[in-house]
């Protein structure tokens, strides 16, 4: 009898548990998700199609590879702020040098390509040794060091090319890079895939995938446990930095010109998309799997917005709004893992 | 004291003395924290003109139930009386409005400012809106002067010395005229002279029947000063008795809820080769080592005793290379280490497991299961060095789980979630994911209810018994007593004195605390 009337009692208060502990467990996203699929269903008949949730893939997956980046440095405790930056420097060094080198030798067309995308990503990565070097060794937070960064690569960008697109890269490189598709999936999308898959091995198979987490999980027991903390976090800001250099080649090759001025909705972007999937701004909490889902809803909601019409200098207000959103519903989640005791 | 700002509603001492109904009185009182019930329906009285010790194991509930009683935190349910009347503490300007003032442990000085801008701040003196830095400072220096402080009101409180700081934050509790006056462990960072001082006050506080609320872990002040004493274990109410007739043992055993040695593992002594040699070991900075040595050798437990700041813990730290160190001598496994590096100590053998597990030990927001491998990572079998073996991982940390009966048992859970003992146990656990021959416990039992110290103190055992050498760092007397082998008593970066065996008792313990004090 008693257990009986014990299991009828707990099983309601369970049940009505049942949002908050799925909230607790997987976070805001896949709420933000089901509102913005149905939202935007509604608005728009050419919005639940293949062809247009395959075009939300092709066009975030810059913002993909971005994020996914910037969740190392969120995971350390930290942030990049210079992600924007550093796409545009990746773009500008490497456009130039591509055309450089094609100039010197048009008929060493894959050479040129090789050796723009290396020192285009180089570029970009060395903003990256720089945030680490001045986060890690020299312990400046990392809001001034990236800030400080941002300006610095931008101003190298600027002054490059005098705030002119570059020209005169080998036409393959676009044609494969940026349009180029096999099997209907554009390139740019196997790219991100391969980052993803080495990512995840990285993150949660190796040790020092590990080393990330428990540096912003609690660095001075990381330190204790012998994890050489500077290392991590160093190498940290070298791998977000190169991520975003990816994503820079890319998005140069999708443009066919070398830009000075793209990336700069990178930083708020990759933010909010790791943020609403539940990465903690405290360091230590997240995983890449809703990193890159978060993402994709980013992604998703620029394009319903497009479709369904919705001014270009409305859909900024959006994105800023579910930043905060998100961060609002990482802070009462917060509170609920502290009242839920399981 | 007629010139202390005196509240119009507080009764005078005569009155409050011969008024039937107690001062302050809790019933019921009770606060739960996320899994934990922090104090369980405490029923608490507190007469005028007495010294109230309140006493009990750290974790026990003492700072909680003052921490309510100063209305810095509220309770979930029960009720507190002031003077009869039911009151609701919104804050610590409201309890201290009503009289209730309180000194806490952890300073609330803004190290930035003055003495004066410290002892009002939130209750500056103004006049249309503007401060009145002149009033503030004369008031400040009236307070100070009639609690008999040295102490000049315009110095900023970064320049001064932690007992300074300390006699600050009680003068600040003086801003107002209280009626109840809550001390919690108000002379861990004073001289003997400052003490003296300070009990002199509290005499003369007593005498105007102001009611005071002292937590000590000193025997000797209990009996200097106390009146009566109530017992606080587990964050439940055990007993209240009059401080004067009550035995030493009788105190220990309602606080620890058994008889002395009973949660203590007898341990076999059996000495092996030396492990850590340190000699005339010297840190950087104001209160660092000044020339400790010591030995730590296979088999045994050394203990370290002393104050807070007497470099116990500093000791070890240099020795694993988290602190910085001036010069000195180390020799590991015989090996003469010229400035240790944590991860390289770690390779050889040596672990350290820190006091606070909350800034230094857990990532509370990771699973159990990664605070336990977080040392041991980058080794077999949990890693090739390359990638890491999560079967193997979760083999061993369950394994683990199992031999320190975590409980609930569930390696997945955030380490956040679970209690303070079971927090420990993840923290010990860490102790076993690879071979050690050296291990540092830091403060283990902080915070840990009773049943799971015994535990911990079986599990040290067993491993000093497999032939580990252990030092064991302690503020908490008992352990050093009854678990040690041999025992150093530190003081102020020193080695005061050694003991072994028999000699390590109370008194001679207790005698190298204070010793050499500079007046």
């Amino acid at each position: 009898m008693t257990v009986s009337s014990d299991n009828s009692a707990a099983s309601p208060m369970n049940w009505a548990d049942l949002p908050k502990r799925l909230f607790v467990r997987l976070g805001i996203l896949p709420f933000l998700l089901v509102i913005a699929v149905v939202v935007f269903t509604f608005m728009s008949d050419n919005f639940l199609t293949g062809r247009n949730l395959l075009n939300v893939l092709r066009q975030s997956v810059f913002l993909t590879i971005v994020s996914m980046g910037q969740m190392l440095a969120l995971l350390t405790g930290g942030f990049d702020l210079s992600v924007g930056t550093t796409l545009a420097v990746t773009s500008v060094v490497g456009a130039m040098t591509m055309a450089a080198a094609y100039a010197a030798m048009p008929d060493a067309v894959w050479l040129a390509i090789l050796i723009g995308c290396f020192a285009g990503i180089a570029a970009g990565t060395l903003i990256g040794v720089c945030n680490g070097v001045g986060v890690a060794f020299f312990g400046v937070s990392p809001f001034m060091m990236s800030l400080g960064m941002t300006s610095v690569g931008f101003g190298i960008a600027l002054f490059l090319t005098g705030g002119t697109p570059v020209y005169g890269m080998p036409q393959t490189f676009g044609d494969i890079f940026g349009f180029g598709s096999f099997l209907g999936i554009h390139t740019p999308i196997y790219v991100a895939v391969i980052l993803a898959i080495l990512l995840f091995i990285y993150l949660y198979r190796t040790p020092f995938g590990r080393f990330i987490y428990a540096v912003g999980g609690n660095t001075k027991a990381a330190a204790l446990s012998g994890i050489n903390t500077r290392a991590t976090l160093l190498w940290t800001y070298i791998m977000c930095a190169g991520m975003a250099s990816v994503a820079g080649m890319l998005l140069t090759a999708r443009l066919d010109t070398g830009e000075a001025n793209i990336g700069a909705s990178m930083p708020l972007e990759s933010i909010a998309a790791c943020v609403i999937a539940g990465v903690s701004l405290r360091g230590g909490v997240g995983r890449l799997e809703n990193v890159i889902l978060g993402a994709l809803f980013i992604g998703l909601v620029q394009n319903g917005m497009n479709l369904a019409r919705i001014e270009s200098y409305l859909q900024t207000v959006v994105l800023g709004g579910l930043l905060i959103l998100a961060v609002i519903a990482d802070q009462i989640r917060l509170r609920y893992v502290a009242s839920l005791k399981d | 004291m007629t010139h202390l700002a005196s509240e119009p509603t507080r009764a005078t001492g005569e009155d409050a003395r011969s008024s039937a109904h107690p001062l302050l009185r809790t019933e019921g009182l009770t606060k739960d924290y996320p899994g934990i019930r922090a104090l369980s329906e405490m029923n608490f009285e507190l007469r005028s003109g007495e010294v109230h010790i309140l006493f009990g194991e750290n974790g026990a509930g003492k700072s909680t139930l003052i921490s309510m009683l100063a209305g810095a935190n509220h309770p979930t349910s029960g009720k507190i009386l002031f003077d009869g009347e039911e009151v609701h503490l919104g804050s610590v300007h409201e309890a201290r409005d009503l009289g209730i003032s309180a000194v806490f442990q952890e300073f609330s000085l803004i190290p930035q400012m003055t003495v004066a801008e410290n002892m009002f701040l939130g209750a500056e003196p103004t006049q249309a809106g503007f401060l009145r830095s002149k009033e503030q400072k004369r008031k400040a220096e009236e307070i100070l002067k009639s609690l008999d402080f040295h102490l000049k009101p315009g110095r900023r409180v970064d320049h001064l010395t932690r007992a300074e700081q300390q006699m600050v934050e009680i003068a600040k509790a003086f801003r107002t005229d209280p009626s109840v006056l809550i001390l919690d462990e108000p002379t861990a960072s004073l001289t003997n002279h400052e003490t003296e001082q300070l009990f002199k006050l509290v005499n003369k506080l007593k005498q105007r029947g102001v009611g005071i609320i002292y937590i000590t872990h000193r025997m000797a002040e209990i009996r200097e000063i106390g009146d009566r004493i109530t017992i606080l274990r587990d964050g439940r109410y055990i007993d209240t008795v009059d401080a004067k007739t009550t035995s030493e043992d009788r105190l220990v055993e309602l606080m620890t809820g058994r008889v002395v040695g009973q949660i203590f593992p007898a341990v076999a002594y059996s000495p092996g080769e030396t492990i850590l040699e340190v000699e005339d070991l010297h840190t950087p900075g104001a209160g660092g080592l000044n020339g400790a040595s010591a030995v730590v050798r296979r088999g045994e437990i050394v203990g370290f005793a002393g104050l807070v700041g007497s470099g116990k813990s500093k000791f070890a730290q240099a020795c694993f290379g988290s602190f910085p160190i001036e010069s000195g001598h180390i020799r590991f496994k015989g090996q003469t280490v010229l400035s240790p590096k944590t991860r390289e100590m770690l390779k050889r053998g040596f672990m350290y497991l820190p006091s606070d597990r909350r800034s230094d030990g857990l990532m509370m927001m990771r699973p159990a299961r990664e605070n336990i491998s977080l040392a041991s990572l980058m080794n077999s079998p949990l890693s090739n060095g390359l990638f890491l073996n999560i079967k193997a991982e979760n083999r061993v940390t369950s394994d683990l789980a199992d031999r320190l009966n975590l409980s609930p048992r569930r390696i997945e859970r955030l380490a956040g979630q679970f209690s303070g003992g079971n927090q420990q146990k993840l923290m010990l656990a860490r102790s076993l994911t690879r071979e050690f021959d050296l291990i540092v416990f830091d403060e283990p039992t902080v915070g840990v209810d009773v049943g799971t110290r015994a535990a911990i103190y079986e599990f040290i055992a067993e491993l000093c018994e497999n032939g580990a050498a252990i030092l064991l760092i302690s503020s908490d007397l008992p352990e050093i007593l009854h678990l040690t082998n041999r025992a150093y008593v530190l003081y102020k970066g020193e080695v005061q004195a050694e003991f072994a065996g028999d000699d390590i008792t109370e008194a001679n313990v207790l005698a190298h605390f204070f010793e050499r004090e500079e007046v």
